[in-house]
């Protein structure tokens, strides 16, 4: 079953003067359609202005469409009644970790997403305890978030989320603000509460190395859906996204040029080192 | 220099202080502002000093962590000083040039002064030991009868504790800024008082654009996690009295009664 569907979805930035008079229209999503599967880890690529992020912040009822409807578990986003029940379906983390952390207290940020919708306090303690848990950052609960690295503090509004118990996080850049080992943690971390908890991600992002253990990749430009398929099938259509002035993983440059050069063997779209190691290998020994 | 203020900072420790209800540490703090000022008797201040080391040594707070907030009100300080000791009327006690300073002048500052540093200190004490939330939270329960006077409560405790979180973020914004500006030439060092007010403008200015970026990012992170305002709301950790709770209660009303005893002493004596 869907839980993330986008119908014809259309949005527009209204552009104002200085004196607040609206001078026109930018489109930033521009008839999307696409359809998110339960349990699925969804990536959504593209460059600056692509509409990427305002694609997110519909599935979150934090914009509404101009045009078209996103459905979130079958409920309209556009409708007041199902706000907050879609807010909690569908967690969202942000790009700054600064700007999101509400608690001067690990333990207190994670509890604020309960708290809001009315949990018992005895359940919301349980319900931080197996977040932090789940995020790695138990021993961290007494912290102050301002003591935290860039990634820790992600992990811990993630964590924010997951107490919320929702069935699909949508994550907006969450690891631009954060160094290698940062984003390296972040990811993890998603690719686990994917895999264990079964929980949906859709992640937006601009690094190609952080797509490859997708399920399925959109990559937006212009407020549009350029491509879609798992990471193979993008990342074997190099030229394509070259156009949309996205790079692909070193690897897979490495092998399409490698072919280019004449190692025709190689097949399209390789995602990893070791992979490209085989292909190799294998078509030495055929040869 | 900007990084000094420790008000708003809560310093991680383990203390009766810190595990008191924060309801008790508001009154306490109010109990120990209102003891402060109730006399100038000499005796008060012997009571108060008491009080104060007496805390401090309970709330395991270094001491070096609390004094760092002082120097921010340092010019204050010097201002009220100066202006009790030199413009207070009274009998003459030294006189040279045009100023004179009197008996009454220089008690006065001494007191101001005392005054001044328990204030600062009592209330940056309160801050070090209670969390932001466990404050906000405090204030809400303990103000929730004004919601009859429909005075948004929660809404003003929820801004204070997201201030007070962004105490230091905004400095350490501040911090880089000037930073930033002194590597192209900004001088905010030299000059007169109205130079370095000067200076400040280009510091303000992108520092607010940049509080306004940051509110507008919490206000949608704080939406997308379902905040709505204090309706329907529950609390993680809901305040109820414990029984040191009960005693420190105690304890503040002796306190209160010491003093206002040795005040209204005070004045029979002098009168």
């Amino acid at each position: 079953m869907a839980i993330v569907e986008t119908h014809n979805l259309s949005f527009d930035y209204i552009r104002r003067d200085d004196e607040g008079n609206v001078t026109g229209f930018t489109r930033a999503v521009n008839d999307v359609n696409l359809s998110v599967e339960k349990g699925q880890f969804i990536a959504i690529l593209g460059g600056n202005g692509s509409g990427k992020s305002t694609l997110a912040k519909h599935i979150n009822a934090i914009l509404y469409p101009t045009e078209g409807y996103v459905l979130v578990d079958g409920k309209r986003t556009s409708e007041a009644d199902h706000i907050w029940d879609i807010r909690q379906k569908a967690g969202m983390v942000f790009q700054n970790p600064d700007n999101q952390i509400i608690g001067s207290i690990v333990e207190e940020d994670v509890g604020f997403g309960p708290e809001n919708m009315g949990i018992p306090t005895k359940e919301i303690w349980e319900r931080v305890e197996e977040a932090l848990k789940t995020l790695g950052m138990w021993e961290y609960r007494k912290h102050s978030p301002m003591r935290l690295s860039g990634g820790q503090k992600q992990r811990v509004a993630i964590a924010g989320v997951v107490a919320m118990h929702p069935q699909c996080i949508i994550m907006d850049e969450p690891t631009a603000m954060l160094d290698p080992s940062g984003r390296k943690d972040v990811i993890r971390a998603a690719r686990a509460l994917n895999d264990v908890e079964g929980v949906t991600i859709i992640l937006i992002t601009h690094y190609m190395e952080e797509v490859i253990y997708a399920d399925k990749v959109f990559v937006m430009g212009k407020g549009e859906v350029r491509m879609s398929g798992t990471p193979r099938e993008i990342f074997s259509r190099i030229d394509e996204l070259e156009e949309l002035r996205l790079d692909v993983p070193q690897v897979t440059r490495l092998a399409h040029e490698l072919k280019l050069r004449g190692m025709t063997m190689l097949p399209d779209g390789i995602l990893t080192e070791e992979e490209l190691v085989d292909a190799i290998c294998r078509s030495y020994s055929i040869m | 220099m900007i990084r000094d203020i420790t008000l708003g900072q809560y310093y991680q420790t383990e203390s009766r202080i810190h595990r008191l209800d924060p309801r008790v540490k508001l009154v306490g703090t109010m109990i120990f502002l209102i003891s402060l000022f109730i006399s100038q008797n000499v005796l008060c201040y012997v009571a108060a000093t008491i009080y104060l080391i007496c805390i401090i040594c309970l709330s395991k707070v270094p001491f070096g962590y609390i004094v760092r907030g002082m120097k921010a009100i340092a010019v204050i300080m010097m201002i009220t000083v100066i202006f009790n000791l030199f413009l207070t009327a009274g009998e003459p006690l030294v006189t040279f040039w045009r100023f004179t300073i009197t008996y009454q002048g220089l008690k006065n500052a001494i007191y101001t002064a005392v005054r001044l540093t328990y204030l600062i200190l009592g209330s940056t004490l309160m801050t070090l030991t209670t969390t932001p939330n466990d404050l906000t939270d405090g204030m809400e329960r303990g103000l929730g009868f004004l919601k009859i006077f429909k005075l948004p409560v929660h809404e003003i405790a929820m801004m204070m504790s997201i201030a007070l979180r962004f105490i230091p973020i905004l400095l350490e914004e501040t911090d880089k800024i000037m930073k930033a500006q002194q590597a192209r030439g900004a001088d905010f060092e030299s000059g007169g008082m109205i130079r370095r007010a000067k200076a400040m403008v280009p510091l303000l200015v992108p520092l607010f654009v940049s509080a306004f970026r940051r509110a507008n990012d919490l206000a949608l992170a704080m939406e997308s996690r379902c905040y709505h305002g204090g309706e329907g709301r529950t609390k993680m950790k809901p305040l109820e009295y414990k029984p040191w709770d009960i005693r420190a209660y105690i304890i503040l009303a002796c306190y209160l009664a010491i003093v206002i005893l040795l005040a209204i002493l005070d004045i029979r004596i002098t009168v």
